[in-house]
């Protein structure tokens, strides 16, 4: 526990240990969210009704939040995306939301998993581009109408933010599970310390965790909107790979 | 910072062992989770689609089976309309021949009482004539001591009666 030595160590949390080998404990939360997924989606849709029930329900709103978003911003020639879009955002989310859990670990804090997911989306993206397009897509690099003499300023400033993408992408995401899970962690450790002084520490103490209360509330807020965000600029990237600006 | 402590095997077998779960769980979700969601909905759509159109059908055949007994009940007004103006129009020629043979007959009865009043009053002229003649005899017998000449008399009171119905 973080308070027990007296001080606070918030970062305790992302440390990786191995469960089996070479397993770590933030690939066993990996599993439990496919498995979580699947089980939703398999045990949701076991009965098919016309007339769904709560499960089924959560299921088709997950499927058709993740299909409208991919059709709004890809179009719909990014209809054939849309499982990856949806095992990406199921991913995330699921990563984001079993972090909410007591002791559980938040593999989404970890800037190598976030940022293979991003890469991931990035050589997906470039691929298909390239696909689509062929030669064509690196005049992606010089937006049509830009003068010729301006393309060595241009080019590497494109190919740049073309790059920078993988980096926001999974930055962000690992930045804000992070700050997110730290200060809930420092506030709790407040919580602990202060309550350890009796009297008037357990007065005190009442004000990080009313903070802390709010701020389970405001993370789960986080932990979907990160997910949503992380889908929708991977659709915005397929929409910018099928139509080239 | 555990994230950025590279120097762990644990972070490099982490991202290999993610990329086989993520594999992994898009195949699945590819394969069995969402094509019964698209399914379902597509199931959904459909029936909601044949309801809807079922809906319209009956909704046009009940307009129409509304619009069919209006029609009728315009008809069976016009119907009534004409049959109260046909039967109106009968009790009238009914009330008027009625009125006529009243009349005929009325005016019938006038004449003949008319006729019959004619004859009482001839024959009370004739019977005053001989009446009168009988009187001026006697009254003329009695004033003079003669006897008239019953012809004279006559004349004299039929000169008299005519002057006065004349007169």
């Amino acid at each position: 526990m973080a308070a027990e030595g007296k001080t606070i160590d918030a970062l305790s949390q992302f440390a990786l240990s191995e469960v089996a080998a070479g397993f770590a404990n933030s690939n066993l939360y990996m599993l439990i969210a496919g498995v979580a997924i699947s089980s939703l989606m398999v045990l949701g849709m076991r009965r098919r009704e016309r007339v769904p029930g709560r499960l089924q329900s959560l299921a088709e709103v997950s499927y058709q939040f993740v299909h409208n978003m991919v059709d709004e911003q890809v179009g719909h020639e990014g209809r054939r995306f849309f499982p990856f879009v949806f095992t990406l955002f199921m991913f995330v989310l699921f990563g984001n939301m079993l972090g909410m859990l007591p002791y559980a670990f938040t593999f989404t804090s970890h800037i190598a998993v976030t940022f293979t997911l991003a890469l991931v989306v990035f050589i997906l993206v470039t691929a298909v581009a390239i696909a689509l397009h062929g030669a064509k897509f690196f005049g992606y690099f010089l937006p049509e109408g830009a003068p010729l003499w301006l393309a060595p300023i241009i080019i590497p400033i494109e190919v740049i933010s073309y790059l920078s993408r993988v980096v926001s992408l999974s930055v962000r995401l690992f930045a804000n599970m992070v700050a997110g899970h730290v200060m809930l962690k420092v506030f709790a450790t407040f919580v602990v310390l202060l309550g350890s002084l009796g009297g008037i520490g357990l007065i005190g103490a009442a004000a990080p965790l009313a903070l802390n209360i709010a701020l389970v509330g405001f993370e789960f807020l986080v932990a979907f909107l990160q997910a949503y965000v992380f889908a929708i600029l991977t659709c915005i990237y397929l929409h910018d790979a099928v139509h080239l600006h | 910072m555990p994230q950025l402590d590279f120097a762990n095997p644990l972070v490099l077998s982490q991202v290999l062992w993610m990329l086989v779960i993520f594999g992994a769980l898009y195949v699945l979700v590819t394969k069995v989770a969402l094509p019964p969601v698209a399914q379902v909905l597509a199931d959904r759509e459909a029936a909601i689609a044949a309801d809807l159109e079922a809906a319209r059908k009956l909704k046009e055949e009940a307009d129409a089976a509304l619009a069919e007994q209006e029609r009728a009940a315009a008809r069976a007004r016009a119907e009534a309309q004409a049959a109260i103006r046909e039967a109106t129009e009968a009790a009238k020629a009914e009330a008027a021949k009625a009125q006529a043979a009243l009349n005929a007959r009325l005016s019938a009865e006038l004449a003949a009482a008319e006729q019959r009043i004619a004859e009482a009053k001839a024959k009370a002229l004739s019977a005053i004539r001989s009446i009168a003649a009988e009187a001026a005899a006697e009254a003329t017998a009695k004033l003079t001591g003669l006897a008239p000449d019953p012809a004279a008399v006559v004349a004299a009171v039929d000169s008299a009666l005519a002057a006065r119905q004349e007169g």
